[in-house]
């Protein structure tokens, strides 16, 4: 399709401001000497290529996006009914407290909404997304530590099947980063643990159910035996969609916790969400929490209360599928990666071949070594046949990885077609290797060339 | 895949090509570039930083990851091939050529094993 700026014409354009009816006052040194170089395009080409970029795009409300964990749920209309709303849409956070009570009340009952879901005492609204939130929470260990007098704990140990923004946050937050293997069951290593902990350790980062979408049988130990080093357990809340409502990461021996408003709490999610990363805490951190005015916080992360449109739509998530229906969601989610693993693991061998959580890890290597189809040439097949692909090569610990995630808001028919689909693509694979590297071919674009991506970005539009 | 005989490698996929005893150069294996997929990025230390071995001195970055590079000596960088921040794409086509650094005052090394050893031992990491 074409650029925007391969539709402008010279004087063409939309012009609904009215005359600037104010004086200007900015120095002349800075305004602007030439005008800015948009597209000149009338209202009908602008509709025209944005409506084109959509039917180009794919996304849950076309079709299904198993993406490991990512949590591509559904995001309910009423939750953008809600955000729509001009109480919550026009106010300002400088304008008098008085008049924005509502916005207050639903920050508030947010923040104890998923403290209960997390088993946690206080929370912050402010982080913008997961990361965010994870720096936020080694922030928070980071102060701990330095007002007990612990300045040599600058450790965090993170197990080698950990989300790449683990040590990329524990680094940002100033730490040295500690990996752990994991066992043969993809699990913590509790004995790689105990000769991990030690005097310099400031705590361990974990997501449980982990990478491999197993829940950790250990996971009491796992806090125990950190604890009694002197550290404290940090929960990414990145799979936290298939334990809400049934286990909390309080319970289980956390004392931070980020959760993700745009995967388990149906806000959009990509495309410019935006995100929200909200953390918690255990009361004995609460007074370094960011946004609190007090002495010992650690400042703010982000402007004001977060990105406040997104707290509505999650508050309206939870208040719409209530106490009963945030377990029920998370049982589904569970139940339906356990369906589709169930009915693909003859074909597709699994990383773990257990019953596992949200979502499950197949390991293409078989079929890698025997035909030549990799993971990636499955994943752009599947593009063929209207799915996101599931997500690829992570985690690191198994070879060829294809990692799925049905979520809870796909019907049986959905997840059947899926199925009958990638087994036909493995038949397809067996049949004829040669053709599947040619996938996908009925897409807008074909294969990119991801490295000359990477090599060589070309990432604005050259006049 | 090819392993040349003049090499020593680790079990973390680097070679090591000794000068001298005191003096070598590191890589990463045929091995390594062909798991790792197309290199589009390489993070090397400067000139003059030690390494040890068995510990990350560069990191790589593929398409599909980012990795860790160990060491296989200890020692001071003498040497940087800044050539591969610009075309990484040399430790896939010749990864023997594309050395990441020069190692100087070499006072330790890791376990290394032989050309034979390491293709015996390649055949256990599918």
């Amino acid at each position: 399709m074409k650029l925007i700026f391969e539709r402008s014409r010279e004087g063409r354009g939309t012009a609904y401001l009215p005359a600037c009816d104010v004086p200007e006052r900015l120095p002349a040194g800075e305004l602007r000497k030439a005008p800015l170089r948009l597209a000149q395009v009338p209202e009908t080409e602008v509709d025209r290529h944005y409506s084109e970029l959509a039917q180009q795009t794919h996304g849950v409300n076309k079709g299904f996006y198993p993406l490991g964990s990512c949590t591509m749920k559904y995001n309910p209309a009423v939750n953008e009914y809600a955000a729509s709303l001009p109480g919550f849409t026009d106010i300002h956070p400088l304008q008098d407290a008085d008049s924005v009570k509502g916005a207050e009340e639903l920050c508030s009952r947010l923040e104890r909404y998923l403290a209960e879901i997390t088993g946690m005492d206080a929370v912050t609204l402010q982080p913008a997304a997961g990361a965010h939130g994870e720096f936020t929470g080694l922030l928070l260990i980071k102060a701990y530590h330095r007002a007990c007098g612990n300045t040599a704990r600058k450790k965090i140990i993170v197990p080698d099947s950990a989300h790449g923004t683990n040590p990329a946050s524990a680094s940002m937050a100033g730490f040295d980063v500690v990996s752990i293997a994991s066992d043969a069951h993809g699990c913590v290593d509790l004995d790689a643990l105990r000769a991990a902990v030690g005097e310099d350790t400031a705590g361990l980062m974990l997501t449980n159910p982990n990478t491999v979408g197993l829940f950790d049988p250990n996971i009491l130990e796992i806090t125990r035996i950190v604890h009694e080093a002197g550290g404290l357990c940090y929960y990414d809340g990145a799979n936290l969609n298939a334990v809400m409502g049934i286990a909390r990461p309080g319970d289980m021996g956390f004392d931070v916790v980020h959760v993700n408003l745009h995967k388990t709490f149906s806000t959009p999610h990509g495309g410019g969400g935006p995100g929200s990363g909200p953390v918690g805490c255990r009361q004995f951190l609460a007074r370094f929490l960011p946004h609190t005015g007090g002495a010992e916080s650690i400042g703010d992360v982000r402007s004001f209360g977060g990105n406040f449109l997104v707290a509505v739509k999650a508050f309206a998530y939870i208040l719409s599928i209530g106490a009963e229906g945030v377990p029920l969601a998370a049982s589904n989610a569970v139940l339906n990666a356990n369906y589709m693993r169930v009915k693909l693991a003859d074909v597709y061998p699994m990383a773990y071949d257990t019953v596992c959580m949200h979502e499950f890890v197949m390991s293409l290597e078989k079929l890698h070594h025997e035909t030549g189809v990799s993971a990636l040439d499955v994943a752009k097949a599947m593009l063929d046949h209207g799915i996101h692909p599931p997500t690829m090569y992570f985690p690191l610990i198994v070879h060829e990885a294809l990692m799925v995630e049905p979520t809870e808001t796909e019907t049986k028919e959905t997840l059947d077609d899926a199925i009958a689909i990638l087994r036909g693509i493995r038949d397809a694979a067996q049949a004829d290797p040669a053709s599947m590297h040619e996938m996908p071919l009925h897409t807008p674009v074909r294969r990119l060339d991801e490295v000359g991506a990477a090599r060589n970005p070309v990432i604005k539009y050259a006049f | 895949m090819n392993f040349p005989k003049d090499l020593k490698y680790t079990g973390t996929h680097e070679w090591v090509k000794f000068e001298d005893e005191k003096t070598a150069y590191v890589g990463i294996t045929d091995y390594a570039q062909d798991a790792l997929g197309d290199l589009v990025f390489v993070n090397l230390p400067g000139e003059g930083d030690e390494v040890a071995s068995g510990e990350a001195f560069a990191d790589v970055e593929s398409v599909k990851a980012v990795s860790d590079v160990n060491s296989p000596v200890t020692g001071t960088v003498a040497e940087v091939n800044e050539e591969l921040a610009d075309e990484p794409q040399k430790m896939n086509e010749a990864p023997y050529e594309a050395w990441f650094v020069k190692v100087e005052n070499i006072s330790g090394c890791a376990d290394l094993m032989d050309a034979d050893a390491y293709e015996e031992y390649i055949k256990t990491c599918d």
